[in-house]
């Protein structure tokens, strides 16, 4: 290990990060292109020589993947970009998607040894490069494997279905996911607006995917076109893995909630970023925005409404939520991004009932004002109402992004797979749920969660299911 | 891609599809419905099925030319292919031995009506049919409805065939009946379910709401039911009709009124091609 003395670079350089050329607030909040637009060589390199090549980097217990950050680290540096994403891929299927939506502020940066005097390496903007880096030179597709004769199917594709898909079929499995939407990649289609995850990425590494020989069977709804028992016994498949995602909104089951002019955060999402609703009449679906907005709810999903909100035409476009700042679960980039833009934040207020006009359309939003008491079992300070501090609100549209929990479509359709109270399906330390052979992983086990966190779940249920299949009888 | 093997004009505007979806004709039963998407481009609808044959592979249903996507969807033409069909979706119809069950079908929703009436009377159901239309001409399924049905009536809005409007079914209500069920549009269902309300019998009623996804994940399609809010797509779309706030349902409706306005207008006008 250098040590910081006999270092190329200055203090200066070393502890502070190399910034991410964005688009300006005042010209995005017109667009839905990119926000932020990625580092070229020069800015990567630099940013890469910044690494301490710690002999026991600490960056690598904060990936739910493992990727061996510091070897593709070095390998930037010294320009080899093809072996240096070779190396995150030998981890991580879907590097162009975590180096944009990773919460790596919680993760791998939030170990970093830079981080305690400075800012730590900007591992998941070198991610990035390096993925965006291969696409446009040319994707290497691994050679395929002698077949194994087994079949297993993937339920879902978002990040944990394409993950133990892309895992699955480089071990030599016959690999089919279905797919209920009629466009694979799950939440990273219809839910991460286009602004911070473009669609051509999304599409990029699926297309990945499908050339490790994965088939996706799209509009194909398990619990209805088949059930899990069906994929078992009729359909020839030795494995389920389940990957459905938390897609049922949560609603905050206050009066007046179904005016016109209210939307959950999955509605809102799906028909802009799914169904391109902010190219119509060019696009067929229509999204209806006011001159004022609020949104319910302080994590990702709530920062972007917001922010697809203001490019929609939205004047004035509010964050409201029952916490305080410090509680807000969304990521750090996200929030800094929408206040930039000019989202204003409302903290420690909580819409109890929407007014409408005669035409059932919202008019206003009555919040009551909230403190702060112990923490509860999510470790956050819990929110309860200050009895007598009801206020009015004038909005046109609501958002109501306060969560999603699983769907329960397949629970439903499934005897005996055990389910939590949540509604989340229950698995083992191998994610294998109560029935045999199926396994689960992603958001329908935990609840909403992150991108990587359902791939590192999906990456666990692949090694099980190969470990499974290879053994049967 | 899903094949159209047989296309109908059934009365102006009107259409019978018959598509080969095998996966779908195999699970499909009565009340369920698919989703449909005409182009890469295109909005997400619901329609709901008027008949299957899980031994050809095929499912039918009907529809009329109103919005952007029907009017597009009217001019494909057999051996051509739809690209997005989702289905079968919602909880299927609850069939059983009510009975004397009245089945009534208003405009296209005559079709879908067919098909339930002839479950219900394979369950040995008595069943009365009641096809409503605006007029005459409008009149679809007649045949095929009548054939499954002990009694059949027809009605017309403007008294051109048949009864003049619903009062007549007070008449069939009167000589006591175990069930009704109703297919159409929102004040439609409504003005029937007003009418059977003090005979004190179950009127369940088919609600096809706006839908983006219709597997439960927006809740577009939310419906207040005796003061609790559904979902259409995967908690009905059956409800007992009673119980449902069918004002609220047609205003959340009408929410993309002047959208579908525009985008019918501009489809007429510029057909098919895109403008660029």
């Amino acid at each position: 290990m250098k040590s910081l003395e006999d270092a190329k670079l200055s203090k200066q350089d070393r502890f502070k990060a190399v910034p991410m050329p964005k688009q300006p607030p005042e010209v995005r909040i017109r667009n839905f292109n990119e926000v932020a637009l990625g580092y070229t060589e020069e800015q990567a390199i630099k940013e890469a020589e910044r690494c301490l090549q710690c002999p026991e980097p600490k960056c690598v217990l904060g990936c739910p993947v493992g990727i061996d950050i510091p070897a593709f680290i070095k390998l930037l540096r010294e320009g080899k970009f093809r072996e240096a994403i070779r190396k995150i891929k030998e981890k991580n299927n879907l590097p162009a998607i975590c180096g944009r939506v990773c919460p790596q502020e919680t993760q791998c940066q939030m170990n970093c040894v830079l981080g305690k005097r400075g800012d730590p390496v900007s591992i998941g903007r070198l991610e990035r490069f390096l993925a965006d880096w291969e696409r446009e030179h040319g994707v290497e597709i691994p050679e395929k494997p002698p077949s194994t004769g087994k079949r297993v199917a993937v339920i879902g594709s978002g990040p944990a279905g394409l993950t133990a898909a892309a895992d699955l079929a480089r071990l030599g499995h016959e690999v089919v996911i279905f797919e209920a939407l009629h466009e694979p990649g799950g939440v990273l289609m219809y839910g991460i607006p286009e602004f911070r995850l473009p669609k051509r990425i999304v599409q990029a590494e699926v297309d990945y995917v499908k050339k490790l020989g994965v088939t996706i069977k799209t509009n194909s709804v398990i619990g209805r076109l088949f059930t899990i028992p069906e994929l078992l016994k009729d359909e020839g498949f030795d494995a389920v893995f389940i990957g459905t995602g938390a897609g049922l909104p949560r609603f905050l089951r206050v009066p007046g909630e179904n005016l016109c002019g209210i939307y959950s955060a999955n509605e809102f999402l799906i028909r802009v970023n799914l169904m391109k609703g902010y190219m119509f009449p060019k696009w067929d679906t229509p999204i209806r925005v006011g001159r004022k907005v609020a949104v319910i709810g302080g994590g990702n999903v709530a920062m972007d409404a917001a922010r697809c909100s203001l490019r929609l035409g939205a004047e004035e476009v509010h964050i409201v939520y029952r916490r305080s700042r410090a509680e807000m679960p969304a990521r750090k980039e996200e929030v800094e991004n929408a206040e930039e833009e000019g989202i204003i934040f409302d903290f420690l207020a909580n819409p109890v009932a929407f007014h409408g006009d005669e035409y059932g359309w919202l008019r206003q939003m009555e919040c009551v004002r909230m403190r702060l008491t112990e923490p509860d079992e999510s470790g956050r300070r819990r929110p309860v109402p200050i009895e007598g501090s009801n206020f009015f609100m004038d909005v046109d549209t609501v958002v109501i992004a306060i969560g999603q929990t699983p769907n329960p479509l397949i629970q439903q359709t499934t005897p005996g797979l055990a389910v939590s109270k949540r509604g989340t399906i229950i698995v083992d330390e191998n994610m294998q749920t109560s029935i045999e052979g199926v396994y689960a992983g992603g958001d329908v086990v935990t609840g909403a969660a992150t991108v990587i966190s359902a791939m590192g779940a999906g990456k666990k249920a692949a090694n099980s299911i190969h470990k499974y299949i290879m053994n049967k009888k | 891609m899903f094949k159209i093997l047989e296309k109908k004009e059934l009365a102006p505007k009107i259409k019978l599809f018959k598509i080969y979806a095998p996966e779908i004709a195999k699970k499909a039963q009565p009340g369920q419905f698919i989703i449909l998407r005409v182009q890469r481009e295109g909005e997400r609808i619901p329609l709901t099925i008027a008949d299957y044959n899980r031994e050809k592979g095929t499912i039918t249903f009907v529809f009329q030319e109103v919005g952007r996507t029907t009017k597009q969807l009217g001019k494909f033409n057999e051996g051509d292919e739809i690209p997005d069909v989702l289905g079968p979706l919602g909880r299927p119809a609850e069939i059983e031995n009510f009975g004397k069950v009245v089945c009534i079908g208003v405009g296209v929703f005559a079709a879908p009506m067919a098909l339930q009436a002839k479950a219900f009377k394979e369950k040995g159901n008595y069943v009365i049919g009641v096809n409503i239309a605006r007029r005459n001409d409008l009149i679809v399924f007649e045949d095929e409805f009548k054939a499954v049905c002990d009694e059949f009536y027809i009605s017309t809005d403007d008294g051109s065939r048949g009864y003049q409007g619903i009062e007549f079914l007070k008449e069939i209500l009167e000589r006591g009946v175990d069930r009704v069920v109703v297919f159409g549009l929102v004040p439609v269902q409504k003005q029937i379910c007003e009418l059977t309300k003090p005979y004190g019998v179950k009127t369940v009623v088919d609600l096809m709401p706006i839908m983006v996804d219709g597997m439960g994940m927006c809740g577009t399609c939310r419906v207040t039911v005796g003061g609790e809010t559904k979902f259409a797509c995967v908690d009905g779309p059956e409800f007992d009709g009673h119980q449902v706030d069918f004002d609220e349902l047609e205003r959340r409706r009408r929410m993309y009124t002047a959208e579908e306005k525009i985008a019918s207008m501009m489809y007429e006008k510029f057909g098919g091609c895109k403008i660029e």
